[in-house]
């Protein structure tokens, strides 16, 4: 069952303690202009001593960041079902146009007449995805999900300063959230009040009511939630919000599930990110780049970022910096721009029934998981889900096996564990986000391997506890690496 | 639909196991009137090839960098990139992984962290740098933020120096919280004039090179804001100047943050880039961003961890230092690769010749009869007063062949009309001499 073997598992030391003096990666062409002295032109800002750089071959750089590629997971290699995180495929169809470089290689100060593509491109994507959203507007600018939510609460306390309500310094947050949730709104100057989810896991109206009062500026949502469930209530709740003269916010790490079945728009969203990497399929690098835009109904449209582009009367585009009302700028240029690209290909690659296409296969993969796994782990919230399923070890707890015991046992199995402890209201969670482009067959070879691990824990619990087995490392000392933190290699640390 | 595996077959199979009729049932979860059923306004799935064709079409819509003519610079630098970086960042393990949650099967993300942490800590003359900001202008903002935190206090001074972007971004992060922003002006030269600092600021931010390209005298600032109790923000406009300069750290700089985009990231229209971000090891704390560390593992082999977590927002939410979670990963890895390539001296006689290059322009601009206005030294980028509208100038080089830099007017309309000229390694002599006598064109 174990199809975790990678060939020969390297070694490889720091790029540092390869280093050879006199070893050079790079040549460079004999300078055409006449030498300068450094020295006198710079004087005391010259630098004296070089940097800790590495003397390498062009090889030795290859082989170094070769092999520590080999000890990486990646979507490319086995299933990756990080819950909130959508590993689906990348298409490399999309790797290939992000580097055209009419795209790649454009200058963000070129005057808006002579990049009329790329102009073209955004604002279409704009479009697409107001679309998708039901929002009235859309700004690409924010370069990753967190900074679209920024954007998002600058937004709704710009709104709320324009109409001189200053009372509101207070923003209602479910206690499923995300993290980046209450960060952003406190990035906002906001105090952060939990709003309890009900037994079912799901937000209640009367729970947001009892919150609600004239100090509220916004609740923020994520729907589906973080339990992988479709918030039931938000319609009520949003109702609830926008009576007491607060805003929602919507988190869209989610918004896999709903493409083309149903938009956060009509459900009474006010403002709400999207994450490119997520949704609409642009590689998640090892930790980005990701892109963050920001969607807003009509009534928050003066607050958004600048610049933003529009589509002249004779059919070309501009981008318009003087919005009087806007929250200001929050990229140096245009935002991850590359990402967009991405998108966009992806985008037109699946078309309007492509999307909702994918989003049904979503669904009908992590409920078939969840079916194929429910007699076998606990499920904290039973019935149908979204997107993604939460799972948590209380079945295993007579064993003493944690979920962080079940998820390093994946690894020996070739998977990368789901996201595990999160979200916070379930002790012990599993969530589990399959994505559309895995296949039946892969589906059933990890549910497979998750029932053997789990009748493990009872025959064999060991084995889990001292997993990963098959890794070059395994159980790395967090603890240590937290209480003497070494950040950086020294010199010194060679010997 | 090639990116969906799912035959008609599988999807009864699996429906079946469910126990649902069909795919609409799984839905049953969303109320009716939730159910969105018109068509997106999203035109119809296509293939590879019509795909292709669309964005070739719209990248042959815009003009681009390459070539030996490119002269605008301005925080986005038209470097030369090794052919060994994309070959390496488009393995699949490097490209579809994703944040090193699991560090056993994340350890070639992670070391490649820790040896960036390293060169970037080494290049800015501090001890800590984190994995990478969205760019340049957040990771300023974000050392703002880091100052109000540690010195609790709410001034910031802002140099007339730093990009005007940057200043943009900084107002718009600190909006919500009280800050009050100041700006710092400029000397005839080109530098930020030196100050005296009352006990309430918080931070002085000035940027290395300066926007106008002026290389600033640091240790002035860094003795004002250690009588004052304040901190000194290096902000980094062009990190090639890194190989050459004194790191800010050395010369008393407490946070030093910027955009090392021309560490072998392409223009890319702006973005995506990788703001760094780096700090004396007391103030790590209160750092915000990804941070690798050092530790063994069971078996006491030396691996690496993502570490210091209590202060992000997944484990401390509303009190973390930040709300940063997925970084510029990517564009990190293939600066650690650009800096492993070029070395110690291959970076150094890059920088070398980047200033040979912007000393040789202002000669023949000169010789051409423009004025140079700042008398600041400069690394690779000046300005140049152009004797009409900069525009008129602009489109004088573009007829010649030459972008020619940024047009100052909205930017920094006290120098009257003038241009910004960033000079790379890749700008030939005979390309500078086009630029000269484009230039100057209606002086003649």
């Amino acid at each position: 069952m174990s199809n975790a073997t990678r060939g020969i598992a390297y070694e490889e030391p720091l790029v540092f303690e390869r280093s050879r003096p006199g070893r050079r990666g790079v040549g460079l062409p004999p300078l055409d202009v006449p030498e300068v002295d450094a020295e006198t032109l710079l004087g005391e800002a010259l630098r004296k001593e070089p940097a800790t750089l590495p003397e390498l071959s062009e090889l030795d750089v290859v082989r170094h960041f070769t092999r520590l590629s080999t000890w990486n997971a990646a979507v490319d290699l086995g299933l990756y079902p990080l819950g909130s995180c959508t590993m689906k495929y990348n298409p490399k169809l999309n790797e290939q146009l992000a580097r055209l470089p009419g795209l790649a290689l454009a200058h963000p100060h070129t005057p808006a007449a002579e990049v009329q593509g790329l102009l073209e491109l955004m604002h279409e994507l704009e479009g697409q995805l107001a679309s998708v959203s039901g929002m009235s507007r859309v700004s690409l600018q924010p370069a990753a999900g967190a900074q679209g939510e920024l954007a998002g609460v600058m937004m709704i306390r710009a709104y709320h300063a324009s109409r001189d309500d200053t009372r509101r310094r207070k923003v209602l947050i479910p206690d499923s959230a995300h993290g980046t949730n209450p960060a952003s709104a406190a990035l906002n100057g906001y105090d952060i009040v939990a709003v309890p989810s009900g037994d079912d896991g799901m937000l209640h109206p009367d729970a947001v009511e009892a919150a609600m009062d004239d100090e509220v500026a916004a609740l923020m949502m994520t729907n589906p939630n973080t339990l992988g469930l479709f918030e039931t209530h938000i319609g009520r709740i949003c109702e609830i919000v926008h009576s007491g003269g607060g805003l929602v916010y919507g988190d869209g790490a989610n918004l896999n599930a709903l493409l083309g079945l149903s938009r956060p728009g009509d459900m009474g969203i006010d403002v709400m990110h999207f994450n490119l990497h997520k949704t609409f399929s642009t590689p998640h690098g090892g930790g980005g780049p990701g892109a963050g835009p920001v969607g807003v109904v009509e009534a928050l449209e003066p607050f958004l970022p600048v610049p933003v582009v529009e589509q002249t009367e004779a059919g070309g585009f501009v981008w318009d910096e003087d919005r009087p009302q806007t929250i200001g700028r929050l990229h140096g240029n245009h935002g991850n721009v590359g990402m967009m690209v991405r998108a966009y290909a992806y985008i037109l690659s699946l078309g309007a029934d492509g999307l909702r296409r994918s989003a049904e296969m979503a669904v009908l993969n992590a409920n078939y998981l969840l079916t194929r796994l429910q007699e076998h782990y606990h499920v904290p919230f039973p019935g149908r889900v979204m997107h993604e399923c939460v799972l948590s070890d209380r079945g295993l707890a007579e064993t003493g096996i944690t979920t962080l015991d079940v998820a390093k046992r994946l690894i020996d199995h070739g998977y990368h564990p789901p996201t595990i402890y999160f979200p916070l209201i379930v002790a012990g969670a599993l969530m589990i986000e399959p994505t559309e482009t895995e296949s039946r067959e892969a589906l059933d070879r990890f549910a497979d391997t998750l029932i053997e691990i789990a009748r493990e824990a009872h025959r064999d619990p060991e084995a889990l506890r001292t997993a990963p087995q098959r890794t070059r490392l395994t159980r790395l000392d967090e603890t240590r690496a937290a209480r003497k933190p070494i950040l950086r290699w020294q010199p010194q640390d060679a010997s | 639909m090639h990116y969906l595996p799912h035959t008609d077959d599988d999807i009864e199979e699996m429906l079946a196991v469910i126990g649902e009729p069909d795919i609409d049932a799984l839905f049953a979860g969303i109320p009716e009137k939730l159910r969105y059923s018109d068509a997106l306004d999203v035109p119809a799935g296509q293939s590879e090839i019509e795909v292709q064709k669309r964005l070739g079409d719209l990248a042959a819509a815009n003009t681009h960098a390459g070539g030996d003519a490119w002269f605008l610079g301005a925080g986005t630098y038209a470097h030369f990139i090794p052919s060994a970086i994309d070959a390496l960042i488009s393995r699949a393990e490097i490209t579809t992984s994703y944040t090193p949650y699991q560090p056993e099967i994340s350890q070639g993300t992670l070391q490649t962290v820790f040896e960036w942490q390293t060169m970037m800590a080494s290049l800015t003359g501090l001890e800590v740098a984190n994995a990478s900001m969205y760019d340049g202008a957040s990771a300023t903002a974000e050392a703002a933020l880091m100052a109000m935190r540690i010195t609790r206090r709410n001034r910031i001074l802002v140099s007339e120096g730093v990009h005007p972007h940057t200043v943009h971004v900084l107002t718009t992060y600190l909006g919500g919280l009280g800050a009050e922003i100041e700006r710092l002006p400029l000397e005839d030269d080109g530098r930020t004039a030196s100050t005296t600092l009352t006990d309430d600021v918080a931070c002085v931010i000035v940027q290395q090179p300066n926007f106008l390209g002026c290389i600033e005298e640091l240790s002035q600032f860094a003795e004002a804001t250690r009588a004052a109790g304040a901190l000194l923000i290096t902000s980094v406009g062009e990190a090639l100047s890194l190989a050459l300069l004194r790191p800010p750290g050395e010369l008393g700089a407490d946070i030093v943050c910027g955009e090392a985009q021309s560490f072998g990231v392409p223009v890319g229209f702006g973005g995506p880039h990788l703001g760094f971000l780096a700090v004396r090891m007391k103030h790590v704390r209160q750092l915000p961003g990804r941070l690798v560390g050092e530790t063994v593992d069971a078996r006491g082999k030396r691996g690496f961890v993502l570490t210091l977590s209590t202060r992000e927002q997944h484990i401390r939410r509303e009190r973390a230092t930040s709300n940063i979670c997925t970084n510029q990963g990517l564009c990190l890895t293939m600066a650690t690769i650009y800096l492993s390539l070029m070395g110690p001296a291959g970076l150094r006689e890059l920088a070398l010749q980047n200033l040979a290059k912007a000393e040789y322009a202002k000669q023949r601009l000169r010789a051409a009869g423009l004025e140079l206005p700042l008398s600041a030294p400069t690394f690779n980028e000046f300005v140049v007063g152009v004797p009409d509208a900069p525009d008129a100038a602009l489109a004088r080089a573009k007829q010649a062949g030459v972008v020619g830099g940024l047009d100052l007017t909205r930017f920094r309309p006290q120098l009257g009309p003038a241009l910004l000229v960033c000079t790379t390694e890749l700008c030939s002599r005979e390309a500078i001499d086009r630029l000269a006598a484009a230039l100057a064109g209606a002086a003649a």
